[in-house]
């Protein structure tokens, strides 16, 4: 589980994030939903530690992890795994170094270990065939496929991902949500999704809370968002749709 | 000025994470053979090439303007002069600066293509010291290998000058050979390596430095790269002048 608590970000001391606070459960898919610079990116980015934040806390579990020292946060980042809108595959290495380099990095295993997890995590996520192929090489979809399967080979206990559906086709997406749905609740991951994207809300939305400049307005399921009274919210959703 | 002491800061406090400790060594290792043919011995064709018309040209210079100038000199001089401009400034300096251009603008565009694409903080989420695990191999490539293009250059642009003159017929090969052999000092060399170690820290610490912090869109790792020449090319040329100072005189 993680949870934050009045989290406070700002740039050039103009407000992003005012006090946001919400909890994401253990074993299901929590999405962030909201428009285009309503902050949910950087909502995560600041949950990973990768903006300092301002003001408030994060706790993974019974950790708070925004009052740790950076080799401590670096420990805790073993256990988590984060895609991101663009897949960020190292252009230099082929998939499967891709998928190998945190087991290169931070696991003993022998070499013929790590090759088997590394065909595991590429079966999991049916890239049994393009492990010799480099990201430049393979299609959107693939690298997305890439990106959960290195996000996972660590065994993390959170999974982060950056609006993964941007850039690909409905039928693609449906895999992608798919996918992550299934491997949080196969590993009882703590999942974080930023999304714009209503279709995968209603699939795969365990808790949803949407995010509009800056403030949490709303915190739901899929289930519940459809009778929101929350104006803002009727009216993203409703752009989404007319979309 | 505070811009300039606001950069200084920054890219302190970056080669205090770059010196800090690596995560795994033999992985370091490996990433420092694979910049060192990256960095360096991609670099030998072009240094190569450079030095042989410059050790040429600078002995026909050398022949035409002494002798056309009046001067009884004797015609080893002309080699000797050929041999201390190639150790003394070329092969480390001239060198440097034109390496500066190549692997310069190499590094800032990869580090910032890596930058805007998300790679560097996929690397942070993972737990890597991204600034360590990117730039040390490099640097460390550098500083050892740079230095070996310096003594190619010298060897390259010695031979050039020999070459051009035989064919041409400046002198005979003895009198060139005897000129090579003439009050040489093999502290010139030390000096002109120690320099080209230095010129490798700086042109691969400052073209990182631009590249790490290189942002938002292509544009900005144009700019960053073309700074970091800049940048890189300047210091080589106020460093020189530093070490020449310290070293020689």
């Amino acid at each position: 589980m993680i949870h934050i608590d009045k989290l406070v970000k700002q740039f050039d001391g103009q407000d992003i994030l005012r006090g946001v606070d919400a909890t994401f459960e253990q074993g299901k898919t929590n999405l962030i939903i909201g428009q285009s610079g309503s902050g949910k990116t950087v909502l995560l980015k600041c949950i990973v530690g990768l903006h300092p934040i301002d003001g408030g806390a994060i706790y993974y579990d019974e950790v708070c992890f925004s009052s740790l020292d950076n080799s401590s946060r670096r420990g805790m980042r073993r256990d988590m795994g984060m895609i991101f809108q663009g897949g960020a595959l190292f252009d230099s290495q082929t998939v499967e170094e891709n998928v190998k380099f945190p087991l290169d990095l931070f696991s003993s295993q022998s070499e013929a270990e790590k090759r088997e997890r590394v065909q595991f995590c590429l079966n999991r996520v049916n890239l049994n065939g393009a492990g010799r192929l480099y990201p430049s090489e393979i299609s959107g979809g693939m690298i997305k496929r890439a990106a959960i399967a290195r996000a996972i080979v660590l065994n993390p206990k959170y999974l982060f991902c950056d609006e993964p559906n941007s850039g690909l086709d409905p039928k693609t997406s449906v895999v992608i949500d798919g996918l992550i749905a299934e491997i949080t609740a196969e590993y009882n991951m703590t999942t974080i999704i930023n999304t714009h994207d209503m279709n995968s809300v209603r699939r795969i939305g365990d808790t949803i809370i949407f995010i509009y400049q800056g403030n949490k307005l709303w915190q739901g399921t899929k289930e519940e968002i459809g009778r929101s009274d929350n104006r803002e919210l009727n009216d993203y959703i409703f752009a989404a749709e007319v979309k | 000025m505070n811009r300039v002491f606001g950069l200084v800061g920054r890219y302190m406090i970056l080669m205090a994470r770059v010196f800090s400790r690596p995560e795994k060594a033999r992985i370091y290792v490996r990433r420092t053979l694979f910049e060192m043919q990256g960095l360096g011995v991609n670099s030998i064709g072009l240094t190569f090439i450079i030095s042989i018309f410059i050790g040429a040209v600078t002995s026909l210079q050398m022949f035409t303007y002494l002798r056309g100038a009046g001067a009884i000199i004797p015609p080893h001089l002309i080699a000797f002069a050929t041999r201390e401009v190639l150790v003394l400034e070329f092969s480390s300096t001239v060198v440097a600066l034109i390496l500066a251009g190549k692997v310069g603008s190499s590094i800032a565009s990869e580090i910032g293509t890596m930058r805007i694409t998300e790679q560097i903080d996929a690397l942070e989420v993972m737990g890597v010291n991204s600034a360590g695990y990117l730039i040390l191999p490099k640097l460390i490539a550098t500083v050892i290998f740079f230095p070996m293009l310096a003594v190619i250059s010298i060897v390259v642009g010695v031979f050039g000058g020999y070459a051009v003159s035989i064919f041409v017929g400046l002198m005979p090969a003895d009198i060139y050979i005897e000129g090579l052999r003439y009050h040489f000092d093999v502290f010139s060399v030390s000096y002109s390596l120690i320099k080209m170690s230095i010129f490798a820290f700086l042109i691969t610490s400052v073209s990182a430095f631009y590249g790490y912090y290189a942002k938002d869109n292509s544009l900005e790792v144009g700019r960053a790269s073309t700074q970091a020449v800049v940048v890189s090319s300047v210091l080589v040329l106020v460093f020189d002048l530093i070490l020449t100072q310290l070293l020689l005189l």
